[in-house]
């Protein structure tokens, strides 16, 4: 039996004069996967936990189906969450902390309800174990089990990979997905890892201070973002300064310092002369000048300034005769041998992969770590427990 | 203060991370204020109000020709410099006394904190058992063994007069000596669980860049772990010197007529001489004494943490 | 020469262990003294003492009053001090400051102070001071020491976890019953055995407050004068041994628990 669609309406939360959430929307179809992908900072953890009722929203509606459950308390949303830190009680063991929601709500058959969410995580056989007594990735299922066995309506994940090193985390990824598969019930998983988003999730919302950048698949946001901050953001793109010659039929010419390029209409929006040229590096092949292939998007006089050899990819930083650097990826399949530092090339690609942003972004949105979106909001909680040789 | 939560095994720790959890406290309006009620209540009532009476007391004087113990309101602030005046000399001793333990107890102490936090290993939590142990039987029979074991013909006092260390008529007990010892063994546990609670917090990394960066044993001692054992420095002595200087206990059984601290005056003037204002005049002068010298003393210090 | 410079520390701490037990190990001695009133010579060894630990008149009433006073005041200062820790640990409240000033001047208040400005209370409303005076006193003086104890165990409990009860269908009613309370009973039985002793060993506050009852620390002051006899050896001896036991046993307990990993 599926579980109700989520629905946000214009959701706000304010923590003084700090707007950590600002007029979310947004609509989560029953049995899907959904993330909400951002830095730290951005709002995300914090929709997330109103979702749940852990936070009270300043403005706008949550809607379970036709259900408000906007003012509802935590335990009367049939919501549960996979926290961050896994918030496993320590004083119980793990059978029983898979049994708290059940029991709280007096279900019937509980010793096999439990079962079954054990062994979906297969972890049956640790169930008279203590957290204490369990591994990090073991946690983590108790936690996922715990929150699943009550086949709520959405199951909301709080960066639950988080603190696991990263084969671990490669494993759970795949986990969670079949899992969700299994059960099918509806996820809303908070990452700042894009990677994490895009394997997991089928519809992802790219948030930034407070706001929705862009919602979509990842193959959409990662093809055709529409604004800088998610096209630096998930991955990595070449953005360009250009001006817009002519607007055609189905085709945008423009400028880039003196050389002419093409956008596909449908991906270069706007009316404006200045736009933000961007292109993926792994769209982009460095070629003698010569060997352009014909129509492709070219700039040419370019020197190859750093060759980093990852692996799977030799990733080639290419300074064009304006001063701009570029990237290009290129992939590792032995065919070609790798352009020496120094080389003089033309750095071209297909017009169809190139997308168009609006001119007045800012190109440098969303580079950097991940961390680095300004101070965590401020937090309305009392005093920390005063030390009593301190009065006040 | 922080000597209780060691004491207690626990640790007072700042909030953990994570985001406030608005619901978690929203409850009812009342509910916090009628958690506090009973117990506030209780301590207004038995604490502040009759604080705040003895200080009224304080400014009492006897109704002339009514019976001993009979006073009227007379607002008379003489009363203070009066006991001052004349009890200053046990004021003094008690501070000096206090004080000499404090400082006793901080160098016999740290070694011993030390030790256990940095040197016990897994005999860690025996050994803080036994700093405690004493604890278990009454403070009053500790005093008194002291008292025995220090007597005239008991083995200490005659090894000290054999080896010539003491003049052969002079005792231990009764004496300024004995007071100081006692106060010192009585507070040692005070001094050394918070010494012991800073100590075991210290990274034992810092240390070892100490000596990575040339720093002998004796140099990182001083330049490393003794600033960093300030707090707890500060928590033990405050916590050893505030009841040591109203102690009367060690004065009387440990003591003679001419030790007796203030602490002796105040139970006297309640008890044997009628003087309610007296009393009470002094208590209050001692309680401002010593928030007085706590509060100079954390300034300096530079502490304003006490845990 | 090597050895005991690299092991200094460790022996002076040693030396000063030893000293903290000398009176202690003085007392158990004379505990088998066989003396009559004055136990102040040793004058032979004896168990009798021990088989008849109420020898000695208004021991063991002085006992018994500690130990009934202990326990009224024990429950007391626990209840009324983890309901003011909760509320400063997890609730908001204006006047904050006012209570942690509240709770903490009694600590630092030299207990003569406090013994005298509650007998002027009592004598001021006409009251005898008595049992119930002794029990009020006690009751005081524990209530700051375990609002701080439960305090510090509350502050060091992650809250998410009764976040995470809320989230699992439990009230608030509920989620304190079956998370909080159980994660902060270590913390509330540590304050009320620390209430406790405290209170068993309180002399000062008790002899301001008491008239002609006797509380055991008082009992042995008094007989300080004439000489204390033996049975109160031997009762502090067994306080000794039976509140080492109990640390013992929990730390055992502990150790037990960390080695089921």
């Amino acid at each position: 039996m599926a579980g109700r669609d989520l629905r946000l309406d214009q959701v706000t939360k304010t923590f003084g004069a700090f707007t950590a959430v600002d007029g979310i929307s947004l609509d989560v179809p029953s049995g899907s996967f959904f993330a909400l992908l951002g830095p730290s900072g951005c709002g995300k953890t914090t929709t997330l936990r109103m979702v749940a009722g852990l936070e009270r929203p300043s403005g706008g509606r949550i809607l379970l189906g036709d259900e408000d459950v906007t003012d509802a308390r935590p335990y009367r949303r049939p919501v549960n969450t996979v926290f961050q830190s896994y918030a496993l009680f320590p004083h119980l063991d793990v059978f029983e902390n898979v049994a708290f929601g059940l029991r709280r709500r007096r279900a019937a058959e509980v010793k096999a309800r439990v079962g079954e969410a054990l062994e979906l995580v297969e972890l049956g056989h640790l169930a008279r174990r203590k957290p204490a007594q369990l591994s990090g990735g073991q946690q983590q299922r108790v936690a996922l089990a715990r929150a699943v066995v009550n086949r709520p309506d959405v199951l909301l994940l709080d960066e639950p990979l988080g603190a696991l090193d990263l084969k671990l985390r490669r494993q759970m990824q795949l986990e969670l997905k079949r899992i969700q598969d299994e059960v099918g019930i509806t996820f809303v998983h908070v990452t700042h890892d894009q990677e994490e988003a895009m394997t997991m999730a089928d519809t992802i919302a790219v948030m930034n201070a407070g706001r929705i950048e862009q919602l979509g698949s990842p193959l959409d946001l990662y093809e055709a973002p529409s604004t800088a901050y998610v096209a630096n953001f998930l991955g990595q793109s070449n953005l360009l300064r250009a001006s817009v010659v002519e607007r055609r039929a189905g085709t945008v010419v423009v400028e880039v310092d003196g050389t002419r390029l093409t956008v596909p209409a449908e991906r270069c929006p706007g009316t404006g002369r200045d736009v933000l040229l961007g292109v993926r590096p792994e769209k982009v092949h460095l070629e003698p000048a010569d060997q352009v292939p014909a129509g492709a998007n070219q700039l040419g006089g370019g020197i190859v300034t750093d060759a980093g050899f990852t692996g799977t990819s030799t990733q080639y930083l290419v300074r064009l005769p304006s001063g701009q650097q570029l990237t290009a990826f290129a992939q590792n399949t032995g065919r070609a041998a790798v352009v020496p530092v120094g080389s003089r090339v033309t750095v071209c690609w297909q017009p169809a992969h190139t997308f168009g942003l609006d001119g007045a972004e800012d190109a440098a949105a969303g580079i950097g770590t991940v961390d680095e979106d300004g101070p965590p909001p401020p937090r309305t909680r009392p005093e920390p427990a005063a030390v009593e040789g301190r009065p006040g | 203060m922080s000597l209780t939560a060691v004491a207690a095994g626990t640790r007072v720790a700042g909030p953990p991370e994570g985001s406030p959890d608005e619901s978690g406290r929203r409850g009812r309006r009342s509910t916090p204020y009628l958690l506090l009620l009973p117990g506030l209540a209780w301590l207004v009532l038995f604490f502040a109000v009759p604080v705040v009476a003895l200080g009224s007391t304080s400014l009492q004087t006897r109704v002339p020709g009514a019976e001993v113990g009979v006073y009227q309101q007379t607002f008379r602030w003489a009363n203070y410099s009066d006991a001052l005046r004349e009890y200053a000399p046990q004021f003094g001793r008690s501070f000096l006394y206090a004080g000499l333990a404090t400082v006793l107890c901080l160098v016999i102490g740290y070694p011993l904190a030390y030790a256990i936090a940095l040197r016990a290993g897994r005999w860690r939590n025996l050994m803080l058992v036994a700093v405690v142990a004493p604890f278990f039987t009454s403070f009053i029979l500790r005093t008194i063994a002291w008292r025995q074991v220090l007597a005239d013909n008991g083995p200490v006092t005659s090894t000290l007069h054999g080896l010539h260390l003491l003049p052969a008529t002079q005792s231990l007990t009764a004496s300024p000596t004995a007071v100081v010892a006692g106060l010192t063994y009585n507070f040692l546990p005070f001094m050394v669980l918070p010494l012991y609670a800073s100590l075991e917090r210290l990274d034992p990394r810092l240390v070892e860049a100490s000596g990575d960066l040339y720093a002998t044993a004796p140099v990182t001692f001083r330049r490393v772990t003794l600033p960093l054992s300030m707090p707890g420095v500060v928590a033990g002595t405050l916590l050893t010197f505030i009841p040591a200087a109203g102690d009367y206990v060690n004065a009387a059984l440990l003591g003679n007529p001419s030790t007796a601290m203030i602490g002796n005056v105040v139970d006297s003037r309640f008890f044997r001489i009628v003087d309610y204002p007296t009393a009470a005049a002094l208590s209050f002068v001692l309680m401002a004494a010593i928030l007085l010298l706590v509060s100079i003393y954390i300034r300096r210090a530079g502490t304003e943490e006490l845990v | 020469m090597s050895f005991l410079r690299r092991h200094l520390v460790m022996i002076v701490a040693l030396l000063v262990l030893a000293y903290l037990f000398v009176p202690i190990g003085y007392t158990i001695a004379f505990s088998f003294n066989d003396a009559g009133r004055s136990n102040l010579t040793w004058q032979g060894f004896t168990t009798k003492n021990w088989s008849n630990p109420c020898g000695a008149p208004e021991v063991c009433t002085a006992l018994g009053n500690s130990l009934k006073i202990g326990l009224l005041a024990t429950v007391g200062a626990t209840v009324l001090g983890t309901m003011v820790a909760f509320a400063l640990a997890r609730h908001r409240f204006r006047g904050r400051a006012a209570t942690n000033l509240l709770v903490f001047l009694p600590m630092a208040t030299p207990e003569v102070v406090l013994g005298a400005a509650l007998l002027a209370l009592f004598l001021n409303l006409r009251l005898n001071p008595g049992f119930w005076t002794i029990v009020i006193a006690h009751v005081m003086f524990c209530v700051s020491f375990v609002v701080v104890t439960v305090k510090a165990r509350l502050a060091g409990l992650d809250p998410r976890l009764e976040q995470a009860a809320m989230d699992l269908y439990a009230d608030e009613w509920q989620t304190f019953r079956r998370v909080t309370l159980p994660l902060a009973a270590p913390g509330i039985l540590a304050a009320a055995l620390l209430a406790f002793a405290l209170s068993f060993d309180d002399f000062i506050i008790t002899n301001f407050n008491s008239g002609n009852v006797t509380t055991f620390p008082k009992f042995v002051y008094v007989s300080a004068a004439r000489g204390i006899p033996p049975q109160a050896n031997v009762i502090g001896t067994a306080m000794f041994v039976a509140a080492l036991l109990v640390v013992l046993a929990g730390q055992a307990l502990g150790a037990r628990r960390r080695a089921a990993r």
